[in-house]
């Protein structure tokens, strides 16, 4: 099946080339950065995560997105994702492959990353996160290429597709809940010590999924790809503005929760994040942005003259994703840690070589992508 | 066969990488190693063949045990003690690294990280 | 027949092995959590290999007294430096390298969760020395995905840096900033083959770090176990300023001092219950 990928026009050629160069660039900061150390990039001793884990954190919901196509499908029966179930486990497995990318390059060790299984620590969230990451991982990959092979053979699909499918569906969730379980276990850390956390990120990213998969769909048609159907398309859009409503509604208790208590520590990270603190405002403006757009976004796609038109669903959804990445790709990690334990501010900026790390492993997970999809589509559909 | 000449050329050339060591070493100028024992000790802490196939293991359970463990007990052979430690044990006989550790360890080609944290001791002969 | 009879042998041995695992995996996580749970009340357990010590076990503590402190001038930076050269602390110049394993700061950032509501502001200009608490139930070790970092049996919080993995889980974890990333290699040599980042000459029988591991105060468990007092301790002589010792030993000095005096700890409500503590 794998030859599939190797069958293209020039434009698939030349996207294909173009990521990898971006990879070869990230890989060349990497060499330097694993050479130097992780002071190539912007962290420091009060903010200890950035671009990376903010980025893993995120690509986590994109994962998890998937399963608002598998939960219909293959635990209500709804045909109509039929079609398009393939993309959503497909993107899984990228957008998966992404977070484990991200987590390495984010090491200060990564030589001794198997050391997380060589001393097995059930009572570290980390240790449980890579269980449910490369669980999902195997799931979809089984799952996905499993299906897809037996459409490529001719056959039904194989006996043990079904009980694992369904076995991806708690699983999506679990990814995202421990993720959160990350965060919000901190005792010192107020911004991310909320029950909350997990069904907003869960909220989010089952908007940011499949805000993502319609948009590369849309584009995939307009070029001539292959047509996902326009039931499929209204019906997830339906899901998206539903999952993207909860997620503004749940970071609204959390402004309520902080304002109305007029705790200072409750407070501190969203003034910081939305108003500036003592001229400390690095995020203030992409933040109201996002948040701008996101809205935006929401209450165009409620007219239906904005959602039958391809061009501007697209738009809409990729203001819906892109406000979701200001908060959870940026904002939501970065500012947990401002102010820091000595209720100081210290702010971050990444490097250029962090920026361009971050850029490969995106790049790299497109490539992933883009291959898999040119896979299922030639498989599924006999088209380009 | 289909394409017989690419499948050929490619074996060929997997063949050449895969021996590449072996030819590449063959010109017979090797430089076997010569570890030095500087001391007049007779015995180690373990047989001698245990501490060459071994010394690695004794080294990182040494490490767990008095670092995690808290335990500092030394080690006595024929009376004499010596402190479970790779700075300020092993390195009392076998004080050069360059003409002990090295010796092996640069024809192997394997490089411990042990010194990129710990001092060696100076160097005396 | 055959078919259900091997039916029927699959689903048993199936169930036995589900039924024979499933409890010890789940006894296995809930002795784990117990034990994160209980650390502290019961003592100190070491999380090393696992074994677990009694309600006798020692936890290491200190006093920090910042009255007698600010009676001698000098005093805590005479003890930050003499803890910087024994542990070969590099010192960068920079806030973003930086690397402390005690240090000073004013009041007012050392206690963030005091008031300074209408008080005299001389105290939020109070210097305080600060380093890591030692807690009896560490965030950061609860953390650590590798038991890198772990409570020994004399209840210090060490760092194993053979075993880090550099993931910085302990730093989003510590409430108290008390943990420092090795962002860059500290045992770099300039032209001269001088080592850049220590102007003070190396303590030869300390290590470095290697670049990629986290590093903080280990109480020095190496001078404490050979029977001498941590290196901040011996450099306050006869001051009394800082008081080290067990403190869940009724009869070691520190306890004394702490049942004696009023002392805080810092940020008490995230519920660390730290094992330094200070007399304002």
């Amino acid at each position: 099946m794998l030859e599939k990928a190797l069958e293209g026009n020039n434009r698939y050629w030349a996207w294909i080339f173009f990521l990898l160069g971006v990879i070869t660039i990230g890989g060349l900061f990497y060499v330097h950065q694993f050479h130097y150390g992780l002071g190539s990039t912007g962290m420091s001793r009060d903010v200890s995560w950035g671009i990376y884990i903010a980025q893993f954190t995120f690509m986590v919901g994109v994962a998890a997105g998937g399963v608002m196509l598998a939960l219909p499908l293959y635990i209500h029966d709804y045909k109509v994702f039929g079609k398009i179930a393939i993309l959503g486990e497909f993107m899984a497995i990228a957008a998966v492959a992404m977070c484990l990318m991200f987590i390495t390059v984010d090491l200060g060790q990564p030589m001794r990353i198997m050391n997380v299984l060589l001393h097995p620590t059930p009572h570290s969230m980390l240790f449980w996160d890579m269980i449910v990451l490369n669980g999902y991982l195997f799931l979809n990959v089984v799952c996905g290429w499993g299906i897809l092979h037996s459409v490529y053979k001719e056959v039904p699909p194989p006996k043990w597709a079904k009980p694992l499918v369904i076995l991806s569906v708690p699983w999506a969730f679990s990814i995202h809940t421990v993720t959160a379980f990350l965060y919000c276990g901190l005792p010192g850390r107020h911004f991310w010590l909320t029950a909350i956390l997990a069904p907003r990120f869960l909220a989010s990213a089952f908007a940011a999924g499949p805000a993502l998969l319609i948009i590369i769909a849309l584009i995939m048609k307009h070029m001539g790809c292959f047509d996902p159907g326009k039931e499929a398309i209204q019906k997830l859009t339906t899901i998206i503005i539903y999952a993207a409503i909860t997620n503004l509604f749940f970071v609204g208790l959390e402004f309520f929760t902080a304002y109305y208590s007029n705790v200072p520590e409750h407070m501190a990270t969203l003034n910081y994040l939305f108003w500036g603190v003592d001229g400390h405002n690095s995020l203030v403006y992409l933040m109201r942005f996002g948040m701008f757009i996101g809205i935006a976004g929401i209450i165009m796609l409620l007219f239906q003259k904005f959602r039958q038109s391809d061009g501007w669903l697209g738009f809409c959804l990729a203001l819906i994703f892109a406000s979701l990445w200001i908060d959870k790709g940026v904002g939501f990690v970065l500012a947990g840690f401002v102010p820091n334990p000595f209720d100081r501010i210290t702010e971050y900026y990444p490097t250029l070589s962090e920026i361009s790390i971050a850029l490969g492993v995106w790049a790299a997970g497109a490539l992933i992508l883009t291959l898999l999809y040119k896979i299922a589509l030639k498989v599924e559909f006999k088209e380009d | 066969m289909y394409d017989k000449g690419k499948v050929l050329t490619g074996l060929a050339i997997f063949v050449i990488i895969v021996t590449f060591p072996i030819w590449y070493n063959a010109s017979g100028s090797e430089h076997y190693p010569n570890p030095k024992i500087l001391t007049k000790v007779k015995d180690c802490v373990m047989p001698l063949a245990y501490m060459r196939s071994s010394h690695m293991k004794l080294l990182v359970d040494w490490r767990d045990e008095v670092l995690r463990d808290g335990n500092r007990t030394k080690v006595t052979v024929d009376g004499v003690k010596y402190q479970r430690s790779l700075q300020d044990g092993c390195m009392y006989c076998h004080k050069s690294k360059t003409k002990f550790c090295d010796e092996c360890h640069k024809y192997v080609g394997t490089e411990p990280y042990c010194w990129d944290c710990h001092f060696v001791p100076k160097e005396t002969d | 027949m055959d078919v259900k009879r091997r039916k029927f042998l699959k689903i048993a041995g199936l169930s036995a092995v589900a039924g024979l695992a499933a409890p010890s995996a789940f006894n296995l996580l809930l002795n784990k959590g117990e034990a994160l749970a209980t650390e502290g009340r019961s003592g100190a357990k070491s999380e090393a290999h696992g074994e677990k010590s009694g309600e006798t076990s020692r936890q290491y503590g200190m006093v920090i007294d910042l009255e007698r402190l600010q009676r001698s001038p000098g005093l805590a930076e005479k003890c930050i430096h003499a803890c910087n050269t024994e542990h070969n602390i590099p010192q960068y110049n920079n806030p973003k390298d930086e690397i402390k394993w005690i240090w000073l700061d004013d009041y007012r950032h050392s206690f963030p969760e005091h008031s300074q509501y209408k008080k005299n502001t001389a105290l939020a200009k109070l210097p305080v020395v600060l380093l890591c608490n030692h807690c009896a139930h560490p965030p950061c070790v609860r953390a650590c995905p590798t038991k890198a970092t772990f409570k020994n049996s004399d209840g210090v919080v060490m760092m194993d840096y053979h075993r880090c993995i550099g993931c910085r889980f302990c730093m989003a974890a510590c409430p108290y900033g008390a943990r420092s990333f090795n962002w860059r290699r500290p045992r770099e040599k300039d032209a001269n083959g001088k080592y850049k980042f220590f102007p003070d000459g190396v303590n030869p029988e300390f290590p470095m770090r290697m670049r990629g591991v986290v590093e903080k105060c280990n109480f020095c468990a190496k001078r404490t176990l050979a029977g001498r007092l941590p290196a901040c301790v011996e450099a306050c002589g006869d001051s009394k300023a800082l008081v080290f010792g067990d403190i869940n030993d009724p009869k070691s000095e520190i306890s004394q001092v702490l049942k004696a005096k009023y002392t805080i700890q810092r940020k008490p409500a995230a519920g660390t219950e730290p094992s330094v503590f200070y007399i304002i």
